[in-house]
């Protein structure tokens, strides 16, 4: 247990010391609230869907959650790189354990950047509807950040550098968030588009959080936590298996 | 302390280590000397369980470090050949997180943090970061991190490279003492002959993952009928330059160093 609370309290450090990291990652949910929110509301309205920033602010927090969480978990390339890794490889800590205790800092990390986002929605106009709902939001921010801070680890294992890494964030990253449903409604979408949207795990965690938020989903929430949860096992699964096999 | 049988190691069809044999008794300091390439980092590794050896027998106080990893771990401490301290973390902080995954209780953890620190002369530098420290400094932490859960065996993999005569002097000092006062067996490498021929009981020589010979300084001497230590090593290895191949890993490395330089 100490070492799973010691791997976390090093990533939380390491977080909270870096500022412009955590600057930088607050400058994109900005934008694409403020540019596709403020840019796209009037269309949105005349389509007769009401208020674009309410449906919006639940896909950029996703967003943020999703971002911060694979990056953490890719971070692992650095310690690699830098020779840390080794250091708490040739401890004599069972491997599942570091596994895990990067895995919960990195989804703190990503838990504590989309609250602040969460913040950031509000001031720009973002109303929580369903309050009594909240912790049920909590629940999908907390399985949307373990879920893809395990993929981000389970990636880092496999790739040995970050010559990988763009081709990670566009063929991966970046398709996970566009077709996740954060940025348009689910209903009457093109066939391919729609099966697309179903088989992205961010769709459920999305779907999720705005039905806590706003009480508009279009699953319900008991198969949106179910879809995450089996996923998020599944990852923390691979990550923990492909970090068993690393060998340097 | 340390016993390897017939130990070999391939990667796809490079041979990286041929069939090597050798013992180090507890208490002694055991030099590993080659060329790059050699095979030193590759031996050490599949002695601190980072690797799985392809055939042969090893083992570390009676154990079997391929199988009995944590039991292992726990009776050898290491400085790498590149550096593996977390440097958005103090000084105190690296030791401090050494010290908690290898279960030293909180109270002796203290006590043997500030007693190596001071040694190492660290101790008024605990609370700095160490991406401020300097080459020396990172190395005498990463030592006196590896020596925190007090270990019967220490692996330096190459623990002076780049550092000045100043620091290498005072390394060795420290590490003799150590082995003198605490029966610590060290198994070292290193490209300097003198250091070798300073600190070590014994000298093993290995090349294109073999051991061309072993024995004291004065025995591989004597064998080779040269002057100096550099000499005999270099009638057993031949002075042909060994190319290594630069992995994916040196490359990061080298710009790493090369942006960490530009930003000072």
């Amino acid at each position: 247990m100490s070492a799973i609370y010691i791997l976390w309290l090093r990533q939380i450090k390491r977080y909270f010391r870096s500022r412009p990291r955590i600057i930088a990652s607050l400058g994109q949910p900005l934008l694409f609230l403020l540019a596709l929110g403020f840019g796209f509301g009037p269309i949105f309205q005349k389509a007769g869907q009401g208020d674009y920033i309410q449906f919006l602010a639940p896909g950029v927090i996703g967003m943020s959650i999703l971002f911060t969480a694979i990056f953490s978990g890719i971070e692992l390339i650095w310690d690699r790189q830098f020779g840390f890794l080794k250091e708490t490889l040739v401890a004599p800590v069972p491997r599942i354990l570091i596994m895990a205790g990067r895995t919960l800092g990195g989804a703190t990390v990503a838990l504590f950047q989309g609250l602040v986002v969460v913040v950031i929605c509000v001031l720009a106009g973002f109303r929580v509807t369903g309050f009594a709902s909240l912790p049920v939001a909590l629940l999908f921010m907390v399985l949307v950040a373990v879920m893809f801070t395990a993929m981000g680890t389970a990636i880092a294992c496999v790739l040995s550098d970050f010559q990988g890494f763009q081709l990670v964030m566009n063929f991966l990253v970046m398709p996970i968030f566009f077709l996740s449903g954060a940025l348009f409604p689910l209903t009457g979408l093109p066939k391919a588009l729609e099966i697309t949207a179903g088989l992205d795990p961010l769709t459920y965690g999305v779907d999720g959080l705005r039905g806590a938020l706003i009480g508009v989903g279009h699953f319900s929430a008991a198969l949106d936590v179910a879809v995450l949860s089996v996923i998020a096992a599944v990852l923390v699964a691979a990550g923990a298996y492909l970090f068993s096999r690393i060998q340097l | 302390m340390i016993s390897v049988r017939n130990l070999v190691k391939n990667y796809g069809d490079f041979a990286a280590v041929k069939d090597i044999s050798f013992d180090v008794a507890q208490g002694e300091i055991f030099a590993f000397l080659g060329p790059n390439g050699a095979g030193k980092t590759t031996t050490i590794k599949i002695l601190t369980t980072l690797l799985k050896p392809t055939s042969g027998q090893v083992e570390l106080d009676g154990l079997n470090p391929a199988v009995q990893h944590n039991e292992a771990r726990k009776r050898f401490g290491i400085v790498f050949q590149d550096p593996s301290l977390d440097e958005e973390l103090t000084a105190f902080e690296n030791m401090d997180f050494h010290g908690v995954l290898y279960k030293v209780p909180g109270k002796v953890r203290a006590e043997r943090i500030e007693k190596l620190l001071k040694l190492f002369e660290l101790w008024d530098r605990r609370n700095d970061f160490v991406k401020q420290f300097s080459g020396g400094m990172k190395r005498r932490l990463e030592i006196a991190r590896g020596l925190l859960h007090t270990p019967k065996i220490v692996f330096l993999d190459e623990p002076t490279l780049g550092l000045d005569p100043q620091t290498r002097n005072q390394l060795w000092t420290h590490v003799k003492k150590l082995n003198e006062e605490e029966q610590v067996t060290v198994f070292l490498t290193t490209h300097y002959m003198e250091e070798a021929e300073r600190v070590a009981h014994r000298i093993a020589i290995i090349d294109h993952g073999k051991i061309v010979a072993q024995g004291t300084a004065a025995e591989l001497k004597e064998q080779t009928g040269a002057d100096t230590l550099e000499n005999a090593f270099l009638k057993l290895t031949g002075s042909t330059i060994r190319e290594e191949e630069a992995g994916s890993l040196d490359q990061m490395r080298n710009m790493a160093r090369m942006f960490r330089q530009k930003r000072r």
